[in-house]
C-alpha cells in the first residue's frame, strides 16, 4: 500500500484504539493516559499498535494488550499486532489535560509536580476532590494500584486517591 | 510473569531498537539484574498481610511488584538475547538455584541472625541500602549504549526513586525515634551490612560491555552510595556498621542456605503444572 492509502486506514484503527479504556481507571481512555503511543500500517498491511506502561510492573498492560486487539477485529481489521514500548518513559506529563479532568471528575486528584530538593520528594498540597479545599493529608504513600497515593481531606473528612506523579 | 505461560507475552524490544554489543555478555548481565529485582520481589511478598500496620502492607506489595515488572523487563530481554531464545518464565521457574545470578543481599529471609520472624528493621535496612543502590544503578543505566537497557533502566529509575524515599523515611523515623526503635534499627543495619560489598564486585561485568558503555561499572557506585547512606544515617542518629563483608558469589550461583526454600515456594507451582494457564 502506498503512504496515501495507508493513511485513512491509520486514522481510522487510532480512533478505534484510542477509545480503549484502563481496566483501572475505566473513566480514561488509553489515549488520555498517554498509554496509547502510536499506531501505523505494518509493511504486510497488519495494524501495528505501540502501547506504554504507566510502571514496570503495571498488571493492566495484558489487559490492554487483550482489549486493543479485539477492539480493533471488531471494527473489522483483520491482522494486529500490539508491542509494549519503552522509551521513552512514560511519566505522568504524557496524560492529556481532558485525562487530568476526567479523573478529577471521577473522584480522583490527578498529578501534580514533585518537589525533588530534600531527601525525601514531597508532593505539594494537593486539592480535595470532592470539596476543592487545599488543606488535605497523605495517609499513605502506595494505594490501591501502582499509579495512586492514599490521601484525606481534613475540610470534609472524605478519603481519596490520588494519580501520583511520576 | 502474570501468567504462567511466558510465550504470551510480547516482546519488549520493539521492533525497531538491535542489541548493543556481544548478544551472550550482554544476556549474561541482564539476567544478573533481572534475577536480583526477582528475588527481592518474592522475599517482599512475603510481608503481604504480615507488616505492622495495613499502608505498609500495601507499600511493600506495591515495591515487590515494581521490582517483579523489572525482573519481567530484564529477563525478558535476556532470554530474547539467548541461544535458543528462553521466555521470562522459563527462566524464572525453570532454572535451579545454581543458575540463579542475584547478590545474596537480597535473597536471605527478614530474621534477625539467630531470631526466627520476620523483622522490620532488617526490612527497611535492606530496603535503604538496595534502593539507594538501585536508583544510583538505573540513573547511569539509562544512558546506556543499549537502548533497550536504557528504556528499561529509565522506566525504573523513578519507581526505585520512590522506594529509596519510602525506606528513608523510616529508617529516619525508627532511627531517630524510641530507645527500642533505634536499638532496632540499628540490628537491623549490622544484620544486613555484610551484604552491601557483593554489590559494588565488579567481576561479573564483561569488560566489552564497560568498553563500549552498555554495562555500568559497579565500582562507579560506590561513592555516590556511600554518600547518600552516610547522610541518611547520620540524620537518623544511626551508627554506620563495622562488619566484614560475607562471602559472596551470588553472581557465580553460588547461595545462602534460604535461597532453596525460597526457589521451591516461588516454583512450585509452574514445575508441578507445566505450562498451565489461569
Amino acid at each position: 500500500m502506498t503512504a496515501t492509502a495507508t493513511a485513512p486506514v491509520r486514522e481510522r484503527a487510532w480512533e478505534v484504539a484510542a477509545s480503549v479504556l484502563d481496566p483501572e481507571v475505566p473513566v480514561l481512555t488509553i489515549e488520555d493516559l498517554g498509554v496509547l503511543r502510536s499506531v501505523d500500517v505494518a509493511g504486510d498491511g497488519a495494524v501495528l499498535v505501540r502501547i506504554t506502561p504507566t510502571y514496570s510492573g503495571c498488571p493492566a498492560m495484558d489487559t490492554i494488550r487483550a482489549d486493543v486487539e479485539r477492539a480493533l477485529a471488531e471494527a473489522g481489521f483483520a491482522r494486529v499486532r500490539v508491542e509494549l514500548v519503552l522509551a521513552p518513559a512514560w511519566t505522568t506529563d504524557w496524560m492529556s489535560e481532558a485525562g487530568k479532568r476526567k479523573l478529577a471528575a471521577y473522584g480522583i486528584a490527578p498529578p501534580q509536580t514533585r518537589d525533588h530538593s530534600g531527601v525525601v520528594s514531597l508532593s505539594l498540597s494537593l486539592r480535595c476532590p470532592q470539596c476543592g479545599s487545599p488543606d488535605t493529608r497523605e495517609l499513605s504513600r502506595f494505594g490501591s494500584t501502582a499509579c495512586k497515593s492514599l490521601w484525606v481531606c481534613n475540610a470534609c473528612r472524605e478519603p481519596f486517591d490520588h494519580f501520583k506523579a511520576h | 510473569m502474570s501468567t504462567p505461560q511466558g510465550s504470551s507475552s510480547p516482546p519488549l524490544r520493539s521492533s525497531d531498537e538491535q542489541p548493543c554489543g556481544d548478544p551472550a555478555s550482554l544476556a549474561r548481565y541482564a539476567l544478573c539484574l533481572g534475577d536480583d529485582a526477582l528475588v527481592m520481589a518474592q522475599r517482599l511478598g512475603e510481608w503481604i498481610a504480615a507488616a505492622p500496620q495495613l499502608e505498609e502492607d500495601v507499600a511493600l506489595a506495591n515495591i515487590a511488584l515494581d521490582q517483579l515488572g523489572q525482573a519481567r523487563s530484564l529477563l525478558g530481554y535476556a532470554g530474547s538475547l539467548m541461544q535458543p531464545t528462553r521466555s521470562e518464565d522459563e527462566l524464572a521457574y525453570f532454572r535451579d538455584e545454581r543458575d540463579l545470578r542475584n547478590v545474596q543481599l537480597v535473597e536471605r529471609t527478614w530474621a534477625l541472625p539467630g531470631g526466627t520472624g520476620s523483622d522490620f528493621g532488617v526490612t527497611m535496612a535492606r530496603m535503604l541500602i538496595w534502593s539507594t543502590y538501585q536508583v544510583e544503578l538505573y540513573s547511569r543505566l539509562a544512558s546506556s549504549a543499549d537502548e533497550t537497557l536504557a528504556a528499561i533502566a529509565a522506566k525504573a529509575v523513578k519507581e526505585v526513586d520512590y522506594h529509596r524515599d519510602h525506606a528513608t523515611m523510616w529508617v529516619l523515623r525508627l532511627g531517630d525515634g524510641t530507645e527500642e526503635s533505634r536499638l532496632r534499627m540499628q540490628a537491623g543495619l549490622e544484620a544486613e551490612w555484610g551484604y552491601v560489598e557483593e554489590l559494588f564486585d565488579p567481576s561479573y561485568v564483561d569488560q566489552g560491555l564497560l568498553a563500549n558503555g552498555v554495562a555500568v561499572d559497579p565500582i562507579t557506585l560506590r561513592d555516590p552510595w556511600n554518600s547518600r547512606i552516610d547522610s541518611v544515617l547520620a540524620e537518623a542518629t544511626l551508627a554506620r556498621p563495622e562488619v566484614s563483608p560475607a562471602r559472596g558469589g551470588g553472581r557465580d550461583g553460588i547461595h545462602t542456605e534460604q535461597m532453596g526454600y525460597l526457589l521451591a515456594e516461588m516454583q512450585h507451582l509452574a514445575r508441578s503444572h507445566p505450562g498451565a494457564t489461569w
